[in-house]
Order: structure tokens, then sequence, then C-alpha cells
């Protein structure tokens, strides 16, 4: 096959490791996406009012009338007694299914409180699917801050989904991660463009319609945050495609590039298909890539994207990147991303924020990615930031989106640029 | 165990880290994992502080639980201490770190630190936000006043002791903070408001305080309950303690701020000036430094009269919007309610006064609710009520937290004093129809030129198209970014289903007398007629039933 791979170099070498107070959001902050992707499915928190805060506050105050998602909030009498916290569950997940007739699929999504009193929602899922007759599916996973970070939530729910694909060995590509609808529209033209038919998507849009896995499934994972599903997939006879994340042209490219390898795709078609996005990619690229050309970024670990994003505003946009930080790194998931940073990149794993903060104030540079809690205070020192959770929600992916992607970060210099105020 | 969609407070930590970041020189070390970091959020985004709050978040994660966690605990308040300097520190613990009982404000008692330290036991499965806030506060202020403490039997400061001493009387603003309703703003209208009667500020807290100035809090004749629910216990524990008076008045409002005064004056034994002697025939102070007596009493707020007013608030907003709405406005209010539950007593007195039953919740479905059946037409609430103020097709001001970053403005807009009387005039009746434009609007409305639904000073108080749980673009709490591109596929509720099974009852002749209502209260006619015809079981609406109906609402 003539579809080139990019060659696996070996990992850089300095990874500063960290282990001190973290400045990222926990797993329960996915549910704000998953729970757009999958409309028939309910996420319920097990959780104390600090979880319902947090999924509020990162959710934005009510954009839906009764959201798709709530919290079971523990009180002092459950936490007396698990035989009372399991009744008290059962009864209001009951109510909820009777005011929700839609809900075709209930996660009980455990949080710290939760685990830490030892609530069984495995077993509650149990108690509750023999109850519930079928109706609705009841799955669980754990959300929690001790357990995960931010969007390996994610990871997770699709993980409490795989016991209930089908196995099948029929051959097709899966694509597993949420992407934004529209998003995965354009993927599955240009795979079928490409001639690659049978494309599936895990999380699927409604929650019942879950593809099959087995032997002939090719697995393009779409988010680099998914490594327990990703080998839980390939338990499952599912072979891993190897590629950088479709973030930018490039990125977008060879990630297309392993399916259509996989799939015995003959060169000229994928060139055919690929070199007209590639090119128009480049030239909506082209605008903001003058403004973030030369300019000294540095990513604070938070949504697990930063490496390949980095690998693209270094590569496609000419960005300098003075460190790269990432809440946990998993090498075999970020090797071909990895192998693209440019050599030495300053890698950080974990954090110690006070001391991380201290790094960037050395260094001054001239764009941070952060969180929300950190962004005004860095910008009231002077230097400019872009938030990170805007990537999670915005349609970010492919040769098409790359330009938008761009613009998400030249955006703050641009408009530093244009202010005058004084 | 208690189903929550959105909520109205936080937990009491986050009352604890709106006293430590409304303050300098405190710093608050968080035994709580690292999701907890959330709440920086709330300082950074919502009030664009542009500091991080004074927080140390332990952030212990599970692998931590097998080992130390005391130590990591220890660890973290070491090294906040060091590097931090606060002049007094605040040692808790989020909902998690409760049940794991560290109890880390213990820990930080046996470490010889060299600060003040105050070990807060925040029950975090019980208590809420504000109560967390008063808490805190309480107990900052105690332990920094200590070794001040009268010895029992010690005789009361009197009153007038400013004047034996030769100065001027001076009192403590307590309880305005950071993700309060327009604290800034308050802070500055009273403290000039006092300043013009010759009464100055000691101590404003928590807001802009230092730990020493907390210490200086006994030098004042006064202390001033600006807001109940994060000073009532320091204020009471400080009456009990150290003899000092508090003036209970919150001063919203032109009777308010009338009254706070008069208790002010005779707390501190000051003479009452002529014009707060409420006195016939002479204009009072109200009238001659504020314009909402003037503007309520013009022509064009005719049309303000008997307004049907739903308000849902925290209880010291309520209870004053109550009061404005009733007696300076002239609404009527149909509805009253708080999520406040430590002033639910205090909320129900006021609710009663005014003939209704007070509404003691936080479920803001049954808020929404209660503001449906109310039929009312002009509704004050928090950003939840906003939310479902929209979805009715409601005007809506914003009166209380919780906040969204708009509640945080640009501009002096205080809700307390006369200056704050002017701002609650315009933002309460800017929503609504313009009384003598309502009266022009109903004149023109069959001039070809005429476009229904043109009014566009009423922005997001307009009704909403189809005011069921449809998704607005909305952001993040925060800043309101565009987090909302991939539109969410509506799904098909009962209520939706109700709602098509009504509108199909309409007949042509019914449509038909609907459409000549004026647009602004045809929604409501519109629901008025639904209901009375679903109460009645009637099979079809016409315009006999329509007219049935509003015989049947009209009051
Ligand atoms: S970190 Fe734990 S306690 Fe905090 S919000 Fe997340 S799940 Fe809840
Ligand atoms: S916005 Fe329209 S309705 Fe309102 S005052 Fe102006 S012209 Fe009149």
């Amino acid at each position: 096959m003539g579809v080139s791979a990019p060659p696996i170099q070996p990992s850089p070498p300095d990874i500063l490791k960290e282990s001190g107070q973290r400045e990222v959001f926990c797993g329960l902050t996915s549910i704000v996406w998953l729970h757009r992707r999958m409309p028939d499915a309910f996420f319920l928190v097990v959780g104390s009012r600090t979880c319902a805060h947090l999924i509020q506050s990162a959710a934005g105050v009510m954009i839906f009338a009764e959201p798709r998602f709530g919290t079971a909030i523990l009180g002092e009498r459950d936490l007396a007694g698990l035989a009372d916290a399991n009744e008290e569950l059962d009864r209001l997940v009951k109510d909820l299914l009777e005011r929700r007739p839609e809900i075709r699929t209930l996660f009980l999504v455990g949080s710290c409180p939760s685990e830490v009193i030892k609530l069984d929602l495995a077993k509650a899922a149990e108690r509750l699917n023999t109850q519930l007759l079928g109706r609705v599916r009841v799955l669980n996973y754990s959300g929690s801050g001790i357990e995960t970070t931010f969007t390996q939530g994610e990871d997770n729910a699709l993980l409490a989904m795989l016991p209930l694909l089908p196995s099948s060995d029929e051959e097709q590509l899966l694509i597993v991660g949420t992407l934004a609808d529209a998003v995965e529209d354009r993927f599955r033209l240009i795979f079928e463009r490409l001639g690659i038919t049978t494309v599936r998507s895990l999380p699927p849009r409604r929650s019942t319609d879950l593809p099959p896995v087995g032997k002939g499934t090719r697995v393009l994972l779409a988010q680099p945050f998914l490594s327990a599903t990703a080998r839980a997939l390939q338990h499952r006879g599912a072979t891993l495609l190897s590629a950088p994340y479709p973030f930018g042209v490039e990125g977008s490219r060879d990630w297309m590039a392993a399916a259509a390898t996989a799939f015995g795709v003959p060169t000229e078609r994928f060139n055919a298909v690929l070199d007209p996005l590639v090119e128009r990619g480049r030239r909506a690229l082209e605008p903001h890539r003058q403004v973030l050309a030369g300019k000294r970024l540095f990513l604070l670990p938070d949504s697990q994207m930063e490496i390949p994003l980095a690998r693209f505003l270094s590569r496609e946009c000419g960005m300098e990147l003075v460190e790269v930080g990432t809440p946990y790194l998993d090498r075999q998931l970020m090797a071909a991303d990895l192998a693209l940073l440019p050599p030495a990149t300053q890698l950080s794993e974990g954090q110690d924020v006070d001391l991380q903060l201290e790094r960037v104030r050395a260094a001054r540079p001239d764009l941070v990615l952060c969180g929300l809690g950190l962004a005004n205070p860095l910008e009231a020192e002077g230097i400019a930031t872009k938030w990170s959770i805007e990537l999670v929600f915005s349609p970010i992916h492919g040769c098409d989106q790359a330009g938008e992607l761009a613009e998400l970060f030249a955006r703050p210099l641009r408009r530093r640029a244009l202010l005058q105020l004084s | 165990m208690e189903l929550t969609l959105w909520t109205y407070e936080g937990p009491p930590h986050v009352g604890a880290m709106r006293i430590a970041t409304s303050m300098e020189g405190v710093h608050y070390v968080l035994h709580a994992p690292q999701g907890d970091t959330y709440a920086d959020l709330l300082f950074t985004m919502i009030e664009r502080r542009g500091l991080r709050p004074p927080v140390t978040y332990t952030t212990f994660q599970a692998r931590d639980l097998g080992g130390d966690t005391a130590e990591l605990v220890q660890r973290s308040i070491r090294q906040a201490v060091e590097r931090f300097q606060p002049e007094a520190l605040l040692v808790g613990e989020s909902c998690t770190a409760e049940l794991i009982q560290d109890q880390p404000g213990a820990l930080a008692g046996g470490m010889n630190l060299g600060v003040p330290m105050v070990n807060l036991e925040l029950p975090a499965y019980s208590k809420k936000e504000n109560w967390g806030a008063a808490e805190t506060f309480y107990q900052l202020v105690r332990t920094l006043l200590k070794a001040q403490l009268p010895a029992p039997g010690t005789p009361k400061p009197s009153p007038s002791r400013w004047r034996d001493e030769g100065r001027r009387p001076r009192v403590n603003l307590l309880g305005p903070s950071l993700l309060g309703f327009r604290c800034r703003d308050d802070v500055l209208e009273i403290t000039r408001l006092l300043a013009e009667h010759g009464i100055d500020v000691a101590v404003v807290a928590p807001l802009g305080s230092r730990p020493a100035d907390l210490e200086r809090i006994p030098t004042a004749d006064a202390n001033v309950c600006l807001y109940p629910e994060v000073a009532g216990p320091v204020c009471s524990w400080l009456e009990r303690s150290f003899g000092t008076p508090v003036v209970r008045t919150v001063p919203i409002g032109i009777g308010a701020t009338a009254a706070f005064l008069r208790e002010l004056h005779g707390v501190l034994d000051l003479a009452l000036p002529a014009d707060l002697q409420s006195l016939e025939g002479q204009p009072s102070e109200a009238e001659r430094r504020s314009r909402l007596p003037w503007y309520s009493r013009s022509v064009d707020s005719t049309y303000l009269t008997g307004k049907r007013v739903f308000i849902f608030a925290d209880a010291t907003h309520a209870i004053a919007a109550a009061r404005i709405a009733s007696k300076e406005l002239g609404f009527q209010v149909v509805g009253l309610g708080s999520y406040s539950r430590e002033q639910a007593r205090e909320v129900r007195a006021a609710a009663a006064e005014l003939g209704l039953e007070a509404l003691i919740t936080d479920d803001y479905l049954v808020v929404e609710k209660a503001m449906g059946e109310a039929a009312a037409e002009l509704v004050l609430g928090t950003q939840m009520e906003r939310h479902s103020a929209k979805r009715l097709g409601l005007p809506c001001a914003v009166i209380s937290a919780p906040l969204h970053v708009q509640d945080v403005p640009a501009r002096y807009s205080p809700q307390m004093g006369w200056e704050g009387a002017n701002v609650i005039f315009d933002s309460w009746v800017h929503p609504l129809m313009m009384g003598l434009e309502e009266h022009l609007i109903g004149m023109f409305r069959h001039d070809f030129e005429f476009v229904d639904g043109h009014r566009s000073h009423l922005g997001d108080g307009a009704p909403a198209a189809a005011g069921t749980g449809e998704p607005e673009a909305a952001g993040t709490a925060a800043a309101g970014p565009a987090a909302d591109p991939v539109p969410a596929p509506g799904t098909t509720t009962a209520a939706d289903a109700v709602r098509e099974a009504l509108e199909s009852l309409w007949t042509a002749d019914g449509e038909a007398e609907l459409a000549k209502i004026p647009f602004f209260v045809r929604g409501k006619v519109r629901k008025n007629t639904e209901a009375f015809a679903r109460e009645r079981g009637l099979a079809r609406i016409d315009a006999e039933a329509l007219y049935d109906a509003k015989a049947h609402f009209s009051r």
C-alpha cells in the first residue's frame, strides 16, 4: 500500500512528572457532551451537591429546561446505611423514568462520595435492569475525581457500553469517540468516497443503536482519551489503527490514511479524494497560520488533547512549543502524535499547578492553553490564553475544520492586537 | 437521596471559598479531589476575577486513599503557608474528604503554623453554600477576636460612646461577599449614604478586608447586617459577646432605606434629621435623593398598577422585592418564595403580610410550576427563574444570586440605598411594556405598518416562540462562549404531547378572536383559556370559550 503512515520515532526523552495540586475537572464533566451525543440517554450522577454544582458550572446554567442529566444527591440518611441508599436510588430512578418515558438508556455515574462509601452501582444497575424488564437499559461507570480526569469520563462511559455490543466479524470501520454530528457526517461521506462503506460510531447517536464488534473491526480513535475503551475493543478482536488524531489538515489526512491503508484503498483513489480537501484546508488555515507562526505556546494539562493539538499547532501553524502538559500519558495511544512533535519538546505529565504557573511566568509564552479557572488570572498578568473547554464542545475534527481550529487559537492574539485601551 | 437537575446553592465549602476569596491575606486549604477545583471558575469567570481564589486543594486520588492522605493534607498545608504566607488560614474539607475522616483541621492544629487557623467543619451532606459562608465568616471572626473577648459581666458599651470619645459614630458593614448580588456597589452606596449622615464605616467585611481589619470590628459602635445570609450569625455573636448593637433593616427600596436610616440613628443615639421624620407636607430625604418616588407616581407608571409579579430569590432580596413591588411600584405580588431555608421564617412572614403562602424550596421545577400557575406578568428571580420565565414567555429581572456573568455589570448598579432604588425602578420596569406605549400600540395595532411582535426593548424578556424545553443558545455558566454549536435534537416529551392536544382544541373562530388580542397579552390569554378549557373539560375552544375564560380570570 502506498498510503504513507507517519514514521514512528523514538518518543522524546524528557518528561517532567509532577504530582501536586491539579487544576483539572473530574470525569463527570464529560456528561456535558455525552448527553448531547445520545439524546435518548440520561446520566444520573450518584453523588453530592458538589457533583451537581460541578456539572452545572461546566455545562452552563440551565441550557435545558429539563436536562438529560441530574444528580442523586446523597444525604445524611444515605450515608448512615447502604441498604437505605440502595432503596432510595431505586425509588428515585423509578420516579425519574416515569417522568422521562423517552429515555432508553440510563447511566448511573459514580462519583467520589459514592465510591468512598462503596455504593455498588454495578449491582444497582443489575437490580434495576431486572426490575425494568429491558424497557430501559441501565449501565454504570465512574466519573469520579479520584478515578478520572475530565475527558476520561467518556472513556469509562464507552467502556460500560462495550458488553452490550453484539459480536460480529463483519468488516467495518469503527470510529470511537464523540464527534459533532456534522463532523461525523463529513467523515462518513469521505470514507464512502474512499470506498469504505461500513462505517459505524461509538458512541452512537441513539444509545440503542450499538455497533457490533469483532475480528473485522478496525478501530479509529477520534479522541485521544479513550485508553480503556481502545484496549477493551482489542480484547473483543478489533484492530486498533495507529494514527495521529484528526486535528488539522495533516492529522486528519494521516488519520484517514490509516483507515485507507487498513482497507486497501488504492493510493491514487486516496489522493484523488483527499488532495482537494487538504488543499482547501491549507488555504483556510493560512490566515491563522500567519497570526500563530513563531508564537510561543504553553499547554497546561486539562483535556488530554494537548499532545495532538501541540502537534497541529507546531507543524501546521508554526507555533513554538514551550511546554506540553498532559494529565496522564498513554504512550501507545499518543505514539503517532508524539512522533511528530519537534525533537526535545518539553512534555509534562500530571501537575503541580503552582510550580507550573511559575514556569509559565518565567517563560512568558505568547499563548497559554488552560482551563477556565486559570484563564482570567493569567490574562490579568498579561498572558494571552485560550480556554481548553471550548475544544471539547466545538467541532474541530477534520480537514474542513482545520481553519476553525486554528482560528480558536489565533483569536485571542488577534483580539489583543485589536484592542487599544490606553 | 434527592434528585437535583440544577441547584440554587453550591456545597458549603463553596460558601467558605466565597469568604476566603472576598478577603485578602486569607488562605484556604481544602482537602478535596481534583474535580472540586471547578469552583475556581465561579470567581475567575462569573466575577471576572483576575486572581486565582486563594485556595489550595489537596486533590487526592483513589491511589492515595490506600496510603497516607493525612500526610498529603499536612504537606499541602505546609506548602500553602510557605508559599502564600497568609495572615489567617482556613482548613477544611469537601464532601468526599468528609467521608474519609482525615480531619484536616485537627491535623493543622497540631502543626504549629504560627498563623491564626480556623478549623472549618461544614457538613456537606446537610448544609449548603450560604450556610457555609455564614459559618466560615463567623468562625473566622470568632477566632480572630478571641483575645479581645470582654470578661463576662462587662457592661455593654454605651451607644453614644462616640460622643464621649469626641469622634464621629462608626459602624461596620458586614456580609458583602463575592458571588453575592451587587455587593460591590451596595458597599459604595451605603458608605456614601452613611457619610452624608456623619457616620463613618470602620470595617467592611468580608469583601475587601484583611484579618487585621476583622480584629478592628469591636471598635465600631454598631454592626450593620447588610446580608443576613452571610452575616446573620456573626452579628448575633458580636451582639452577645461584645454588646455591639445590630442594625438589621436591609436598606433595599425607599421604605427600607428610610427605615434603615431611622434605625441607625436610633441605635447610635443620633438626632433624626427632619427629612427622615416623615412629616406631612415636607419633602422626605427619599424624595430628594431618589427618583423612584416621583417616577412611580408619574402618569406613565399608572400602567404598572396591579401588574402580577412573581418573586423568588434569596431571602434578603425576595423580602425586599416583595415590599418594593407592592408598596413602591403598585404591583400585585402573586407569588413569593426563597431557597434560603435558614431565613424561611422571615420569608413566610413577608408572604403572609401579602396574603400569600411562601414557597420555600430548592427545586426550580416547583418554582417554574408556581410561576406558571400564578399567571405572572413579571418575574423577579435568580438566573434560574430567568430561564424559566423565558420558557414561559414572561419578562424577568434578576434580583439575586445565583449569578451569571451578566449580573456583574461594569456600570455602577447598586440595589441598596437611594441610588439602588433608581436602579431597581429601571431594571424592573424596563422588561415591561412602557405605559403610554402599551396604550399607543393598542391604538395603532391595525395600522398596516405595525409589525406584530415589534418591541425590541424587551430584549430577552420577549415571549419565546414555542416555549417548552427547547435549548437556548446559552454558553457556559461562566462566560457564555459559543458552547452549543451542535444543536441538540429536541426530544418529544409528555408536555409537548399535552401542548399539541390543547392546540388542536382551538376552532377557527377561536383562533381568529385570539388573533385580535394584543400580542403582548396573547400568550397569557391563550394559556388561561386552555387551562380553563381543560378544567371545564371543553371539547373545543371557540370565541365564546375564550370570552368565558376571560371573564373567569378577570380579577
Ligand atoms: S471530584 Fe468527585 S466529588 Fe468532586 S465533583 Fe467530581 S465526582 Fe463529585
Ligand atoms: S423598542 Fe419598539 S416598542 Fe419599544 S419603545 Fe422602541 S419603538 Fe417602541
